[in-house]
């Protein structure tokens, strides 16, 4: 069982510069952010290596940071029994992550809903389609810009007020 | 292509289909009888229940929980007021921590008995499935004297419970152990030791305990595994480190495979039976005291993020809640068993017959809208 300080510092030195930031002293949530394009070794690393032994992935989540999104895959080895979690940050215009679907085969599913409700294209994905939302559905309803559609598939979206809050209104989140 | 040389048929298998546990459907390529592919399609129950809880204060995001998973609400309750709790460092008062074990464990042998009950009707006998529905009924008129509900209890409080346990309670709860402790063998003789059902599923379908990992499965359906992993013993949370209980895992029961669905079937049966052991320490030990604590009625956590998980009756449940400091969360993601198990049945399906397919979902024990929230 090791630390979250020290699987923060064996990443540090084996991968040195991709590591951008690490919050990991008394911390709630001890993680790393990691350099995008360097996320599948880390992920390789974090798997393979004989103290990390991360054989678990419990889920992938995708955040909108506004500018940004962040994607967080949190971690567990039933192994060496400890947690942790990875995050990586991809800028809004393209948001683009490598896939880790050959390394956990739980990621193949949480990819596909992170793409699906985040709109996050996991490149090398062996099948990345909408998973809870209808293949022809437009936009992605976990960002936080999104608007409620006025229609789908012939039915109109009927609203009693007008006031009725749409989760895409800015002010809501302030 | 298999020995048959049968032309592929194209089949579809629900949404509304009796024995796929709620609202899924799956795309079926079979070769005569046999599975060549089985793609679950799914997401008929999506409520958005992640952007939902975007929307709402952390407060009222409780009753929501309870339709996360609707057969074991208290466990959903609890892992939601956990989450928060942990984040903006409430302590809870020791009877509401009693209270919730006592709550949260009797919703775990609810649940089970629908599981194994409905394993039971899947594979054909409906006897079974109508005692465990009976013995269900009573700890749903136990749950309506507690807190006024009988299925979706709302019944944990950021910071304890809703509820105080009503006068003669306790012997009312007491009373029903004594009298369902007995009728787990009774269950056993009239299926679990049946040989029809037992040959029927002991060697359906097993999964090796490295696969299940890889896979995400938690819970009972990692235990049938052999996995001795339980997060009330080895990450616990609450009074668990206190209570004594075993944790249950597939054996390869009745000379069958390791991990198959009789394995998972067994590992039901088992926890139930700890459940009703850790139910009776609790009576026993239940303190006086508050049952809330004091929480700002306009509760902000301070910035910041965890994940929190918690054992459910279909294992792990974990809550990523990420807060700004603002009265509502800005992200929450809700990791569930059922959507694990779900997407493990597509490459665990492949070569079994369509009637193990049905054995395959009721083993796992996947519930809609855990999968789809």
């Amino acid at each position: 069982m090791a630390n979250p300080e020290e699987i923060a510092k064996a990443l540090e030195t084996e991968f040195k510069d991709a590591v951008l930031d690490s919050n990991v002293k008394n911390s709630k949530f001890p993680h790393v952010v990691v350099e995008v394009s360097r996320l599948n070794d880390i992920c390789k690393f974090l798997l393979n290596d004989d103290h990390m032994a991360f054989d678990f992935l419990s889920a992938i989540a995708g955040v909108d940071k506004g500018d940004e999104f962040e994607v967080v895959y949190i971690i567990h080895s039933y192994l060496r029994n400890h947690s942790f979690a990875i995050k990586t940050r991809v800028p809004r215009s393209g948001p683009r992550v490598p896939s880790v679907c050959d390394l956990w085969a739980a990621a193949n599913w949480h990819e596909r809903e992170t793409y699906d409700l985040m709109g996050i294209i996991f490149e090398g994905h062996p099948d990345l389609r909408r998973i809870l939302l209808p293949q022809d559905w437009e936009g992605h309803p976990l960002r936080k810009d999104y608007k409620y559609p006025k229609s789908y598939d012939g039915i109109e979206l009927r609203r009693d007020d007008d006031n009725w809050p749409d989760p895409g209104d800015k002010e809501l989140y302030e | 292509m298999s020995a048959l040389n049968t032309d592929i048929w194209t089949l579809n298998m629900g949404p509304q289909h009796p024995s796929t546990h709620g609202v899924i459907r799956f795309l079926l390529k079979t070769d005569g009888e046999i599975i060549e592919d089985a793609d679950p399609d799914i997401g008929f129950l999506h409520r958005g229940l992640e952007k939902i809880a975007e929307l709402l204060p952390y407060a009222g995001f409780m009753p929501y929980t309870d339709r996360l998973d609707y057969l074991a609400a208290v466990n959903m309750n609890w892992g939601w007021a956990l989450s928060v709790e942990r984040l903006a460092d409430i302590e809870v008062p020791l009877r509401a921590e009693y209270l919730r074990v006592i709550a949260a464990e009797l919703n775990r042998i609810s649940s089970h008995q629908i599981a194994v009950g409905s394993l039971a009707s899947d594979m054909g006998a409906f006897t079974p499935f109508v005692h465990a529905i009976r013995d269900r009924e009573m700890i749903n008129d136990l749950f309506e004297s507690l807190c006024g509900s009988r299925l979706t209890f709302n019944y944990c409080r950021i910071g304890g419970v809703s509820h105080d346990a009503p006068e003669g309670w306790i012997e009312r709860l007491s009373d029903y152990l004594d009298y369902y402790e007995p009728m787990v063998d009774v269950f056993n003789d009239l299926i679990t030791n049946n040989k029809i059902f037992v040959e029927r599923l002991k060697k359906v379908a097993p999964i090796s305990a490295q696969k299940a990992i890889s896979y995400g499965l938690v819970g009972p359906n990692l235990r049938g595994s052999g996995v001795k992993f339980d997060l009330r013993k080895d990450d616990p949370y609450g009074i668990y480190p206190e209570l004594e209980f075993d944790v249950p895992v597939g054996l390869g029961y009745h000379e069958g495979e390791l991990g198959s669905c009789f394995d998972k079937y067994m590992v039901r049966i088992e926890e139930i039976r700890e459940s009703i052991k850790i139910i009776r320490q609790c009576i026993e030990r239940i303190p006086e005291g508050e049952i809330v604590a004091k929480v700002p009625r306009n509760l902000k956590p301070p910035e910041g993020e965890i994940y929190c998980r918690t054992e459910a009756p279909r294992g792990e449940v974990g809550f990523y809640v990420v807060s700004n400091g603002s009265p509502k969360p800005e992200r929450v993601k809700i990791r569930t068993g059922s959507f694990a198990a779900m997407s493990t049945i597509r490459d665990l399906a492949r070569g079994w017959m369509i009637a193990d397919l049905v054995a395959i979902i009721g083993g796992f024990d996947v519930i809609a809208p855990e999968l789809d929230r």
